[in-house]
């Protein structure tokens, strides 16, 4: 019986295991997939190739040789939006770590991406009364929410995280995204610890101090979700009451 | 010991039931598939009315000369339709510009015509009571190319320009999400919610099918859409501010991803939910 018992433990281990392998490696805070090395390679070559001159045969997925200056781009930025309010127009000046990601089109070499790290994790804000987990059902509204800061939206519309467009969250929840890594059992699958949840809440409040150039937005930094809104969709994912971890 | 196997299998079998989920997103995507193959019958596309309407308004004379716009060079010669939206956007060197056809039936309007095109901007997408001619006559135009295939004019320097300027916008990051045209379209066999997306951040077959697709009719909103239009609402999504009509940015993307759809069959109008 005890053999019995021991074996079909390791049958069903070895099964979770093999099941759980997939989305252990899809739930680590690894940056968004590129298309392929050799593509971003040579479209940086266009980028930094600067005159037309003697050059050898285009690569297979490079521009036509014209090669464009950020003046130039600038100059069709403004000819696109430059009636737009003021306000709007700011939203779309490149800070520093834009311009690195612009520049190098997010596969930034190590250097540049540890300088962003190190300058957007000041641009943290951590609770000042130290709780990090707010209320998990106001979060799930919020990670289903998609309204807010277009340009059709009234000003006094509630933002939304939008967490559904690229993250599978509650297993219940049948229409996600791929963009971003599935975040089912998140904080289970994590066991809750103080170090997760202030690594996920820094990833959400500015997702530049932890992934360079990630794909994600930053939500506390760039002030499009507030504090409370980011304690609940933390909630959302750390407590063990939530869908997230019951389903 | 009881227990612990209980506890194990719960584990095992909630752990193993991941692919369930991915079998119910299949099924909806085949959902979504069927409803596409449903509505796409050309026979019941009302796109087909926008031609119609176009065809009309191509012929109407307007404007301070009172002219039609039959003389309306669209780059291969006045008047000729045939073939020429295939090859647009593309340099004018009457207008010493690359235009897409939207900027280029505008100019038309205004220095064959006369006609003021503020109203015809305003009206630039249709709504209830509110038909747009430019959606129109780019629906009529546009079907005098359909089953030929994408031809990007990339010959003259302004046309290389244009490209390149267009590829560099389709990775510019801004906006409160820190997003670009490349946050959604530069991986493969990625998906927003439940609708997929297209990989555009190179050549292959889904820009071809997305670029050979446009103009269309979308169900969702009753009306005949360019590709305009599609851009406005794409920066609309990325939280950018909304981009003007007939403006050198939008004339840039389109030519960028008209040159990595180039050789994809025209099938427009057509028709999406």
């Amino acid at each position: 019986m005890t053999k019995l018992h021991v074996s079909m433990l390791a049958l069903a281990l070895g099964g979770a295991l093999s099941c759980a392998a997939p989305i252990a490696s899809h739930a680590a805070d690894q940056p968004v997939a590129k298309p392929s090395g050799a593509m971003s390679k040579a479209a940086d070559k266009t980028v930094e190739a600067t005159k037309p001159g003697p050059s050898p045969a285009p690569a297979k997925t490079a521009t036509v040789a014209a090669k464009v200056s950020p003046e130039t781009v600038d100059g069709y930025i403004k000819a696109t939006f430059g009636k737009a309010p003021e306000d709007w127009q700011q939203r779309i000046v490149p800070d520093e770590t834009m311009q690195a990601c612009n520049k190098y089109r997010n596969d930034v070499p190590h250097e540049v991406g540890d300088a962003i790290m190190k300058r957007e994790i000041t641009k943290v804000v951590y609770p000042a009364d130290g709780k990090f987990l707010g209320n998990w059902k106001e979060g799930a509204k919020i990670a289903n929410n998609g309204q807010g800061g277009q340009f059709s939206d009234k000003p006094e519309t509630v933002h939304g995280g939008n967490c559904y467009a690229c993250h599978q969250m509650a297993k219940s929840e049948v229409s996600f995204g791929t963009l971003g890594p599935s975040l089912t059992h998140y904080g289970k699958d994590r066991n809750y610890t103080e170090a997760e949840i202030k690594q996920a809440y820094t990833k959400i409040y500015n997702s530049q101090a932890v992934v360079p150039c990630s794909n994600m937005p930053r939500f506390g930094t760039n002030g499009f979700l507030t504090e409370q809104q980011i304690k609940d969709v933390m909630a959302f994912l750390f407590d063990p009451e939530s869908p997230v971890n019951k389903e | 010991m009881r227990p612990i196997t209980a506890l194990s299998a719960v584990i095992a079998v909630v752990l193993c039931t991941m692919p369930i989920v991915a079998k119910a997103q299949d099924a909806s995507e085949k959902e979504i598939e069927r409803y596409r193959e449903m509505i796409s019958d050309p026979m019941s596309n009302p796109g087909f009315l926008a031609v119609d309407r176009g065809e009309q308004l191509w012929a109407e004379k307007r404007g301070t000369k009172n002219v039609s716009l039959e003389s309306c060079d669209l780059g291969l010669g006045a008047g000729k339709l045939e073939g020429a939206f295939a090859q647009l956007p593309r340099y004018f060197k009457d207008a010493d510009r690359v235009m897409d056809l939207e900027q280029r039936l505008l100019w038309c309007m205004q220095n064959l015509q006369g006609l003021d095109t503020k109203d015809v901007v305003a009206r630039r997408f249709s709504g209830p009571g509110k038909p747009s001619d430019m959606e129109d006559l780019v629906a009529f135009i546009a079907n005098k190319s359909s089953g030929m295939k994408i031809e990007p004019q990339l010959s003259h320097p302004k046309e290389q320009e244009m490209a390149a300027v267009g590829e560099e916008l389709f990775h510019r990051r801004g906006g409160v999400m820190d997003f670009s045209c490349s946050t959604c379209h530069g991986a493969e066999g990625k998906r927003i919610r439940l609708q997929a997306l297209p990989y555009l951040a190179g050549p292959g077959k889904d820009a071809q099918v997305t670029m050979a697709s446009w103009p269309t009719y979308r169900v969702s909103q009753s009306a005949l859409r360019t590709f305009q239009h599609r851009l406005w609402d794409c920066y609309r999504q990325q939280r950018w501010p909304a981009p003007e009509y007939g403006s050198d940015g939008i004339t840039a993307l389109t030519l960028y991803l008209n040159k990595i759809a180039a050789g994809g069959e025209l099938a427009v109008p057509s028709i999406k939910r």
